[in-house]
């Protein structure tokens, strides 16, 4: 009874505790650490401009660039096939449908993020590519002077057109989900403000929730972006490759991406080739990175800005 | 000059909608009865839902004028955008049942694929090695996850708090194959080149998992009031034994719920376990030695290396597709299930 007066509530225990949970935080930090020291080390061998690469005769410049251009070109056209799409998703669940089955709604627009990578692209490939082919006949018909759609059109679909539409498809839940947070969180005094002016749905829409949810968007655009630059059994089940740089979007050669590229090649991987492939996923996530820190820079600004 | 005001009948819309669709069906069924060609669902909703778009806009401009007809044009359209997201999922799934069906049964979960050419074999090895992977990234994730997000809630303040949160956020944006690789650079380092193993796996597989885990488990812990902590210290209770007695019973089933989900989200990860843990087609009961076949991977590997019976090949892949997704959507359904059992007042 008389004991807990005199034992002041530091104990050793404390200690303990304080010690194993500030080192579970530091683990995080020198795991992240870990990762770009071993991804470095391991890249060092094929950045030497005297190594001789099986797969990259030319150095590791010539071979980076193409799958760089692949990446940035699949992953921005997903970005501008999602974002109106989950723009309207979010509105759709946020204002257009009935408050009772609005978070049914959105769970269903979850279950596409819980669907694996890999059947995603066994759809792909199965699926939709044979579906999309007949259409990408009638563009390259129709279209054809466009460099986008020159022929000759693949017989299979597997172009990156196609990659593209997957990856769409697989960005779309996470880019929905924060869109429809950003709407929600509309001062309602402004909404109903502008109703009451006489403003339709549409007008109060444009006028209130638009203008407030705008760098949100931006920013939920730029980690779309990010998932689909690192996307990588999608890719590799669905796209037929080759090392090219263009803009024809539905031949059989198809520039690829940097990770479909270590995914495909990794597994037949020796030597030189192994660094080559660690160093090619090296710059790939220095390029997700610099994404993803700006899209963390755009809402850490905006809270500040909000703050105010 | 005056914009014309009717009032178009509430039922106006609705009626349109499904006349437009009745006239796409009548007109998309006329080749499909003379050359007997597929009947094009596709097609019929395309045409209905264009017509449908067009006629309201020019209606509602006609009868109520401009502004109410773009508010009109604008609700078809946002909602089309739904309608489109929706329509992958439905072909998804229903592909994937339909076609992983044939070979869902009971060879396939319990023999291994070892000397198996054409039909027959299973996946019982790699549903083995999934299952070995992901619980031994679980035993890493959890409890580094969990003490991260007490050291974020209850203790962190200062410059390491501030990096740790900042690093997450980092993590949660790693591409899994970068995981892989590092896992893969780690222990090449140590084990030589062309290392492949289960545990190595798990290793790549914590790296995606953690940032999961501290995320979901800050914001648990981050609701958990301030009184019921307040009340503990004030009754003398030290930090420690607040936060194991207090805090974490509060907010048990959320956490419960953001691990399982923290599972379902690594479990169908294949790009980094196609890197270090290789692939194989026998059976491997230990994640510290050689490769180790997972659900993924096998998905994958059926389908990219078919041998001279294709369709067996094609079949166990969409079977192996199956069985992945109705692990990963149990798992979400259990997460969500538990947590909307559990939400009001878990603090008895």
């Amino acid at each position: 009874m008389t004991k807990s007066t005199t034992t002041v509530p530091q104990q050793r225990g404390d200690v303990v505790f304080r010690t194993l949970v500030t080192g579970a935080g530091i683990t995080i930090v020198s795991t992240l650490g870990a990762v770009a020291t071993f991804l470095v080390l391991e890249s060092l061998p094929a950045l030497n401009p005297a190594a001789e690469i099986g797969s990259a005769p030319e150095g590791f410049v010539a071979y980076v660039t193409p799958l760089v251009f692949g990446t940035l070109l699949a992953a921005t056209m997903a970005l501008i096939f999602a974002t109106p799409l989950a723009i309207g998703i979010g509105l759709f669940i946020s204002h257009y449908a009935p408050r009772r089955i609005a978070s049914v709604l959105g769970y269903i627009v979850d279950l596409l993020a819980a669907i694996p990578s890999v059947v995603y692209g066994l759809w792909g490939i199965q699926v939709l590519a044979p579906t999309v082919q007949p259409l990408y006949q009638w563009l390259n018909e129709q279209l054809g002077w466009l460099p986008f759609f020159e022929g000759p059109v693949s017989g299979t679909g597997r172009t990156i057109l196609t990659v593209s539409f997957v990856l769409a498809i697989m960005i779309l839940p996470i880019m929905s989900a924060l869109a429809r947070e950003i709407f929600l969180q509309t001062p309602t005094l402004q909404e109903e403000a502008a109703l009451a002016l006489g403003a339709t749905r549409w007008e109060m829409i444009r006028m209130a929730v638009i203008p407030f949810a705008k760098s949100g968007l931006l920013s939920s655009a730029m980690l779309g972006l990010g998932r689909a630059l690192g996307e990588t059994m999608a890719v590799a089940m669905v796209l037929s490759p080759a090392a090219v740089i263009t803009f024809a979007l539905i031949t059989p050669t198809n520039p690829s991406t940097i990770a479909s590229t270590i995914a495909l090649d990794f597994p037949e991987a020796a030597g030189l080739d192994v660094n080559a492939l660690i160093a090619a996923g090296l710059v790939l996530f220095v390029i997700t990175m610099a994404v993803n820190v700006t899209a963390r820079n755009i809402i850490t600004r905006n809270a500040r800005k909000g703050a105010h | 000059m005056a914009t014309p005001v009717i009032r178009l009948a509430p039922w106006f819309n609705p009626a349109l909608a499904i006349a437009c669709l009745a006239i796409a069906a009548v007109a998309f069924s006329i080749p499909a009865t003379t050359d007997g060609t597929e009947f094009n669902i596709f097609g019929t909703v395309f045409v209905a839902a264009v017509a449908y778009a067009v006629l309201s806009f020019v209606v509602t401009l006609i009868a109520q004028g401009p502004r109410i007809a773009k508010d009109r044009l604008m609700t078809t359209l946002v909602s089309a955008a739904f309608a489109i997201a929706v329509v992958p999922l439905i072909s998804l799934i229903s592909t994937v049942v339909s076609l992983g069906l044939a070979r869902f049964d009971g060879t396939f979960f319990t023999s291994s694929m070892r000397n198996v050419v054409g039909e027959g074999g299973g996946a019982l090895h790699a549903v083995i090695g999934t299952l070995e992977i992901t619980a031994l990234a679980a035993l890493i994730s959890i409890p580094i996850g969990l003490l991260t997000a007490i050291y974020l809630v209850e203790y962190g303040r200062g410059r390491l708090a501030k990096w740790v949160t900042a690093l997450v956020d980092v993590m949660t944006g790693i591409p899994s194959i970068v995981a892989g690789l590092f896992a893969f650079s780690l222990f090449a380092l140590f084990l030589g080149p062309g290392v492949r193993m289960g545990f190595a796996g798990a290793i790549a597989l914590s790296v995606l998992m953690v940032p999961v885990v501290v995320r979901s488990a800050e914001e648990m812990l981050r609701i958990v009031p301030m009184e019921l902590r307040e009340a503990s210290f004030a009754l003398g209770v030290p930090k420690w034994l607040t936060v194991l007695k207090v805090v974490l019973p509060t907010a048990s089933s959320g956490l419960i719920t953001g691990v399982m989900i923290a599972i379902a989200r690594v479990i169908g990860e294949t790009a980094p376990l196609l890197i270090v843990a290789g692939f194989t087609q026998s059976m491997n009961y230990n994640p510290f030695d050689e490769r180790m076949m997972t659900l993924p991977v096998f998905v994958y590997y059926s389908y990219a290396s078919q041998g001279a019976d294709t369709q067996a090949y094609i079949d166990r892949a969409w079977a192996g597709a199956l069985t992945l997704i109705v692990i990963v959507m149990a798992l979400n359904l259990g997460a969500r299930i538990l947590s909307r059992i559990t939400q009001p007042h878990t603090a008895r």
